[in-house]
């Protein structure tokens, strides 16, 4: 498991070194400068601001140096935001966004097991069909829809609910944390209810119906570990999706998070934030994946072998 | 081996697993129990605390004000420091600032500002004249890179220093000739150069804090930060929580604390306007920056008394590459903005009560009402187009309407691509790029049409007219024309009198109105919605609000 570990964040270097120089290149390269605005800036002041942040050397020699720079750990200083560093725009933003991302998360894992359990348990039944029609809409409804109306309905007309915010009114972590977990609920569910009824299927399932035990002891002993599975696999990718897409989540809930840094930053060319969050958010992903194969082959004793077997 | 223990560590691990879901949804019930009808809004506490929450935006790239641009940086920036001059906030004409008096020689060129006598700084300090010395000559310094460094040209040498024709800042027309006296020379009379002192390059910034957290010309210290912050306004800076929140308390050391009555702004910058007009409507907000332009008819039909609607000291135009050769002949340009119901535009399309626009200069800029003989009349516009070698429209070359990706302007750019087809018979086509494309596109010369809005830096049409000057940064029309250079340059400033100069103006309008390498769109609106327990808030062209004047009283119910 450590070899295993290991060699997969060594093969992370040259990926995430692949990340760094393509988006160099591509932000580099797209018309536009950070800049560049819509009152026309005086030469001298281009000058004065390429010397500034070192955009008057060869393109080639700014990407070394940058590449010195986040070898050791710094992202520079945002072009955009007068006086703040990336790191510093990172660090207030990921607190949030993470806390953002772990209560969806928990939102789609209660929500999606719960129903996609529940449905395998009486496959092409009514507690079949309504999860998993309910799922398919969690799957189609994007969050720019769900949330405002989530918003005018518990927000404005019935008055519950604050309608944005983030730690400001006792509640306002509740639409955003569902808004945002919904759409994984959806997929959660299905793969649940996938993965529990070829389990249920199995041999040592038939089994345990036969030494007598109760359905739900079958269920929460030996048919969760195997069924869920598919939905451990798809955690990590899930995480770091919720990680780096809140951006819409985020906007509609007023939401100090990463995600509406990393678009703004797109927006204007703030070269410094684009490279900082994509690198910062590719070693997430990497790291969550890793995760979840790690978990995955720690529920599943087939995987283990193979591992095994090829150490 | 491996099965047996692993089998014992799953048991326990699934039931924590179940149980831990059960507190979970009995948490998310509770919190949504406890968060449920008992929320006091931010605009009742507020009102009981004299707190305002002020809807700003985005959030702020800098609060440095020669660094700074920006509606949002502006509102802030005007909380916590302050110039020589304010401005009443309902008609704008200058009113004491820092400077108690002013006087102003004959020949218009000399003004001596008596600072008060108590005016000090947020920490206490004595705030002197040799501040605002100090202040002018780092706007003008390259290095900082002063988007708005021109604000000061008008001062005598201003632009030959900033530009590093000379190098001895004791040329340039301010002097302190003692703690409380100002004197500053300017170039030639200039009737506006009171309402720079408003505007935020011009304000004094304190020279101890700046150069303790680096040098005069270094951008991007940390200077403007919470807690570092040092400014003469009638606030001061509290807490920037990033993305979050910008909040100000009433500055104890102003001059005029006495007569502020809020105790605290709260700025909360919000991107997308229609939270922010949810916001409003759950009573998170006092004021808004915006309102969806889609919702504007819904407060107007519902005469909501906090929809306000306000002209906007702003022009909403298209420019025309005369490069190009279609439009090389201004027959076909007159006829293109002669062929457009701007009127229809306002009604049926921007919504938001904006003005027709005939001429560049908003009416009543300084008492300048622009005289225009454009019109809608679509029977000349095609008259013209024939005359310049397009009969019905046949052999106009494809062009584009180059716009940058926004709703409002697609939805203008559509209804003026039907106009020209139905009243001109010419096939215009739409391009959208990205902001920073579309910039790029259009300071390269390379559209044919191109959309375009100028809000005004200071009332003044000087400050309209003077962007079509020849190979000017914010031209970018291609047109040049010597005899408009010489009226805005050299005759408007040398007149003696605000009317005759006013006439200058009007006479370079005409030429440009002429010669049209620019077709006037609409005048700007702002449109905010403004709770009914925001007292003092006028609305004025520049949309700037008088902070200090603005108190909170909720109405008798």
């Amino acid at each position: 498991m450590y070899r295993f570990a290991i060699s997969r964040l060594l093969q992370a270097i040259p990926v995430l070194l692949m990340v760094i120089t393509v988006t160099f290149f591509l932000v580099h390269s797209a018309p536009g400068g950070p800049f560049s605005a819509d009152k026309a800036v005086p030469p001298e002041v281009i000058k004065a601001l390429e010397e500034q942040y070192n955009l008057n050397q060869p393109v080639w020699q700014q990407y070394l140096s940058y590449l010195g720079d986040v070898l050791q750990g710094d992202f520079g200083p945002s072009f955009k935001y007068s006086g703040r560093t990336v790191n510093e725009l990172i660090a207030a933003g990921l607190p949030i966004t993470a806390e953002l991302a772990f209560y969806a998360m928990l939102v789609a894992l209660s929500v999606g097991i719960t129903a996609g359990v529940g449905a395998a348990m009486r496959p092409n039944t009514m507690q079949d069909y309504l999860p998993m029609t309910g799922a398919m809409i969690g799957i189609c409804m994007p969050s720019f829809l769900l949330g405002p109306l989530l918003v005018l309905i518990f927000g404005i007309h019935l008055d519950w609910l604050p309608v944005s915010g983030w730690g400001d009114i006792p509640g306002d972590k509740i639409l955003p944390s569902i808004t945002l977990g919904t759409g994984y609920a959806a997929y959660i569910a299905r793969l649940s209810r996938g993965g529990m009824l070829e389990v249920l299927s199995q041999d040592y399932i038939r089994t345990a119906r036969a030494k007598g035990l109760s359905e739900r002891l079958i269920i929460i002993k030996h048919a969760l570990r195997g069924g869920l599975i598919p939905v451990v696999a798809f955690l990590g990718p899930a995480f770091a999706g919720l990680l780096a897409g809140s951006f819409v989540v985020e906007t509609i809930f007023q939401i100090p998070g990463l995600g509406r840094f990393y678009v703004q930053a797109a927006f204007n060319r703030d070269y410094t934030l684009i490279l900082g969050m994509t690198i910062f958010l590719s070693t997430l992903i990497i790291l969550f994946n890793l995760l979840s194969d790690m978990l995955a082959i720690w529920l599943n004793p087939k995987l283990r072998q193979e591992i095994r077997g090829t150490n | 081996m491996i099965f047996c223990s692993d089998n014992y560590s799953t048991r326990p691990q699934s039931i924590t697993l179940s149980s831990n879901l059960k507190t979970l949804l009995l948490l998310v019930i509770f919190f949504s129990l406890t968060g449920c009808g008992n929320n006091e809004s931010n605009v009742s506490s507020g009102n009981k605390t004299g707190t305002l929450y002020w809807g700003n935006g985005t959030e702020p790239q800098s609060l440095d004000p020669q660094i700074a641009t920006g509606v949002p940086e502006h509102h802030i920036i005007s909380a916590v420091m302050e110039g020589l001059v304010l401005k009443n906030r309902k008609t704008l004409e200058p009113v004491p600032g820092v400077a108690e008096s002013w006087d102003i020689t004959e020949n218009g060129r000399v003004y001596t500002f008596t600072l008060r006598d108590n005016a000090r700084w947020s920490n206490g300090d004595p705030h002197v004249a040799q501040d605002y010395v100090w202040s002018w000559w780092r706007a003008l310094q390259p290095a900082l890179g002063n988007l708005y460094a021109y604000m000061l040209f008008p001062i005598e040498n201003a632009q030959q220093y900033y530009e590093g024709d000379i190098s001895d800042f004791n040329e340039v027309g301010v002097k302190a000739l003692d703690d409380r006296t100002l004197q500053v020379t300017l170039n030639y009379p200039t009737p506006y150069f009171l309402q720079l002192l408003d505007h935020y390059s011009l304000f004094p910034v304190h020279q101890a804090t700046i150069e303790k957290f680096g040098t005069a010309d270094q951008r991007g210290t940390r200077w403007t930060y919470e807690g570092n912050l040092v400014g003469n306004g009638p606030f001061q800076l509290v807490d920037w929580k990033i993305n979050r929140r910008i909040v100000v308390q009433s500055n104890p050391y102003y001059w005029d604390a006495d007569n502020v009555s809020l105790k605290e702004i709260v700025f909360i910058p919000i991107e997308n306007i229609v939270t922010e007009e949810r916001m409003f409507r759950a009573g998170q907000l006092h004021v808004t920056s915006s309102l969806p332009a889609d919702k504007i008819s819904v407060y107007r039909e519902a005469k909501d008394p906090e929809l306000k609607i306000a002209p906007y000291l702003g022009t909403y135009y298209y420019r025309l590459n005369v490069k190009k050769p279609q439009f090389q002949d201004p027959r076909v340009r007159r006829a293109l903005a002669m062929s457009v119901d701007r009127q229809r535009l306002v009604d049926n399309i921007t919504k938001g009560g904006q003005i027709p626009a005939y001429a560049m200069t908003p009416p009543g800029t300084m008492g300048y009402y622009p005289k225009s003989n454009l019109k809608f009349d679509p029977e000349g516009a095609r008259r013209l187009l024939a005359e310049a070698g397009y009969p019905d429209g046949k052999g106009f070359p494809a062009t584009e309407i180059l716009y940058n990706t926004n709703e409002g302007h697609r939805k203008v750019a559509v209804a003026l691509q039907e106009m020209w087809k139905k009243n001109l018979n010419i096939d215009i086509r739409l391009l959208n790029q990205e902001w920073k494309v579309y910039l790029d596109s259009e300071s390269a010369g390379e559209y044919e049409i191109s959309r375009a809005g100028w809000i005004g830096d200071y009332v003044d049409p000087n400050n309209f007219l003077d962007l079509f000057l020849c190979g000017g940064g914010n031209n970018r029309t291609g047109w040049c024309n010597e005899e408009y250079d010489r009226l805005i340059l050299d005759v408007a400033p040398s007149m003696s009198s605000h009317k005759e100069r006013l006439e200058v103006f009007q006479q370079a309008e005409t030429m440009l109105l002429n010669e049209m390498p620019i077709i006037p769109i609409y005048t700007y609106t702002s449109v905010q919605l403004v709770d009914s327990s925001v007292k003092n808030f006028d609305a004025n062209i520049m949309n700037a609000a008088s902070y200090k004047d603005i108190y909170l009283q909720p109405d008798q119910e």
